[in-house]
């Protein structure tokens, strides 16, 4: 890189490293209204477009976590509909033991965390596909324990007590917004941890897991911490699902479907991106609408779709518009400022020092 | 003797089992693909056989003479566009790829057949009986065809890749695949090459399953390729004669556990599984640590 050799003209003041190119204020105080906004909708609109909604934050948390196992940690899991069915039972446990189901999402949240720990352990001595398809075992044979117990439903599910109390306009507000509470957190951790050293190390094993590993980093101990968080907000998610469907069925929960379309939201949206997963999402929100009538074609385009884009785009939507718009809402990397690139406002302009510090993802290979 | 039933059917089932297991473990052992579309590929060539017989009339039993050769082909042209372009990319992008497939497979299924239940019919013939040891001891016919025909499948390719020019061709790309380049194996044309008898293998699974059961387009991941895998895992990877043993292993927790409780089937079958993963990872007949 040209950067490298201009380091021994020019005096080391003229660089700069920040962690995005344009003013985080600016995205940040955005972040901030769109929630804001978000939170009066409630106020604003029929109770119909919120419930949808609900879906919408359920599947942008999903997708988000599941971006953080496969796009960060190198993690394909086809089992976190397992996490899902976790978080929904506990919620309709302690339902069933007097806990309100608003109070029991925390709970089951941290349970399914709990619960991720020794899953870990198990599906950790397997790697790539094979942990893939040792999670969706997992996942099965969860199921296949809990529809033993008939005290929970069994094989048919029961609905979920402890919400009949609510008006039921009021009942859907509070989902919205403790729908939206999640998803805000989800994104927020997402950030936060990719930022810190988690991230440079995800980040490091990503580019060569070698050189990572003998640089010290603890990879096994990045990748189960994703694994738990990522535990933690699927049973958010299933714990939320429930909720807002007032019923816990053993086949909605625990279906495999469930991954398809969290895999589907983060490859369209973009592998490997913070935002990607949220536009993936609200495609998949979209083409769900527009297409329900039609059964599964949904799916079967979604997948035809994300096929092609893991394939000859693969990183998708938000892929393309960072490459023309050098965008990051999420910046987790960090941008290097060279003389050539300007000064304070000058981002945008082309110069060698265009390239981030950071190892761009992906990129076709030539 | 219920329980000495249960085993001998269990040790048959095994072999339906390692039918399945057998497309999955070639496919991850020379092309590095775990290939999670594998089970539906596998209802694929049940639906296949369906439409041949429909057709032609021909008994289910020799329906694989069409489809074998049917899913072969496809299974080529799927190595050499999709799957193959999906490997250029990279471990990620081929499992990415290749769930998305199962998915789109498994919904086009429902979209355009139907989520009824379809078995192969095999109609009155000597094959559809069971002879009895002693009193409590039934063995189908079918079943024991099955097995017969797992173990020769498996024979056959352990023969084929040792032995024949093709075998030996495939074993060196697997090794190593740009010394194999190098010494002017097209790696891409092999790859097809073990992608059709994959196919073929997968395709005889799939008629397996027809005859012995029913399937919908759902079994192809919840029951062929979750089987198939726990016999591959339990067996140890990278081993034709560990699937085998898998597969019984499989087969025979899957006949005890519903001996104990017959809802508790699947799930038996599942635990041992995961007693296998923590007792054991390299599986039970591998020596070596897995990567």
């Amino acid at each position: 890189m040209s950067v490298v050799t201009d380091t021994s003209v020019r005096s080391e003041e003229n660089f700069r490293v920040t962690r995005s190119r344009r003013n985080v204020a600016w995205t940040g105080a955005g972040a901030l209204v769109v929630v804001v906004v978000l939170a009066l909708f409630p106020y604003i609109v029929y109770s119909g477009t919120t419930s949808l909604m609900v879906q919408g934050f359920i599947v942008v948390i999903l997708a988000s976590m599941w971006n953080l196992l496969a796009g960060y940690a190198g993690l394909v899991s086809v089992g976190q509909q397992a996490f899902i069915g976790l978080g929904a039972y506990f919620v309709l446990i302690l339902a069933q033991h007097g806990t309100s189901p608003f109070g029991g999402l925390p709970i089951a949240a941290i349970g399914c965390g709990v619960a991720a720990v020794p899953l870990w352990w198990l599906v950790s001595r397997l790697r790539s596909g094979y942990f893939a398809i040792a999670t969706w075992v997992l996942a099965t044979t969860i199921m296949l324990f809990i529809e033993r117990f008939p005290s929970i439903g069994g094989g048919t599910g029961m609905s979920l007590p402890g919400l009949s109390g609510y008006d039921p306009t009021l009942l859907v507000a509070y989902t919205y917004w403790i729908g939206l509470a999640v998803t805000v957190l989800s994104l927020v951790t997402v950030y936060v941890m990719l930022r810190g050293r988690i991230g440079l190390v995800l980040t490091a094993v990503r580019d060569d897991e070698v050189a990572a590993r003998s640089s010290g980093a603890r990879v096994g101990l990045a990748r189960m911490l994703v694994f738990v968080v990522a535990a933690v907000g699927c049973g958010a998610a299933g714990a939320l699902l429930a909720i807002s469907q007032l019923i816990v069925q053993p086949g909605a929960v625990f279906t495999v479907r469930w991954t398809a379309i969290m895999a589907f939201a983060v490859i369209i949206g973009g592998l490997g991106t913070i935002e990607g997963p949220i536009l993936g999402a609200i495609v998949y929100m979209i083409l769900q609408q527009e297409l329900q009538s039609y059964d599964a074609w949904y799916l079967i385009v979604l997948g035809l779709i994300a096929i092609a884009v893991a394939l000859f785009a693969r990183r998708g939507l938000w892929g393309l518009i960072d490459d023309h718009l050098h965008v990051r809402l999420f910046p987790v990397g960090y941008w290097l400022w060279t003389p050539e690139s300007g000064g304070r406002h000058g981002g945008v302009k082309r110069g060698p020092g265009k390239r981030g510090l950071r190892p761009r993802r992906g990129g076709r290979p030539s | 003797m219920a329980w000495v039933n249960a085993i001998i059917q269990g040790i048959l089932t095994g072999g339906l089992y390692a039918l399945f297991a057998c497309g999955l473990s070639l496919m991850f052992g020379v092309m590095k693909v775990v290939n999670l579309a594998h089970g539906d590929l596998a209802i694929i060539g049940g639906y296949v056989a369906l439409g041949v017989i429909t057709v032609t009339h021909i008994p289910a039993l020799w329906s694989f003479v069409i489809v074998v050769p049917i899913m072969a082909l496809l299974g080529y042209v799927l190595q050499r566009t999709l799957i193959q372009a999906a490997l250029d990319r990279g471990v990620l992008i081929t499992l990415l790829v290749t769930f998305g497939l199962s998915v789109v497979i498994e919904s086009g299924l429902l979209q355009f057949i139907n989520a009824d239940s379809h078995s192969l019919g095999v109609g009155e013939s000597i094959i559809t009986g069971s002879f009895s040891i002693g009193s409590q001891i039934q063995l189908s016919y079918l079943l024991l065809l099955i097995f017969v025909v797992a173990v020769v499948v498996l024979l056959g390719l352990q023969y084929f890749l040792s032995v024949s020019r093709y075998g030996r061709m495939i074993r060196a790309v697997a090794d190593d695949q740009e010394a194999a380049q190098l010494s002017g194996v097209d790696y891409r044309h092999v790859f097809g090459i073990a992608a059709a008898i994959a196919f073929g293998t997968v395709a005889l699974a799939g008629i397996a399953y027809g005859m012995y059961s029913q399937f919908s387009p759902t079994t192809g991941t919840d029951t062929i390729l979750l089987f198939a895998f726990a016999a591959v895992v339990i067996g140890g990877l990278g081993s034709l004669w560990g699937t085998l043993l898998g597969g019984i292993v499989l087969g025979v927790a899957q006949q005890i556990g519903a001996q104990i409780n017959q809802a508790d089937q699947v799930l038996a079958g599942y635990l041992v599984f995961l007693a296998v993963l923590v007792l054991r990872p390299q599986g039970l007949t591998s020596r070596r640590a897995q990567s």
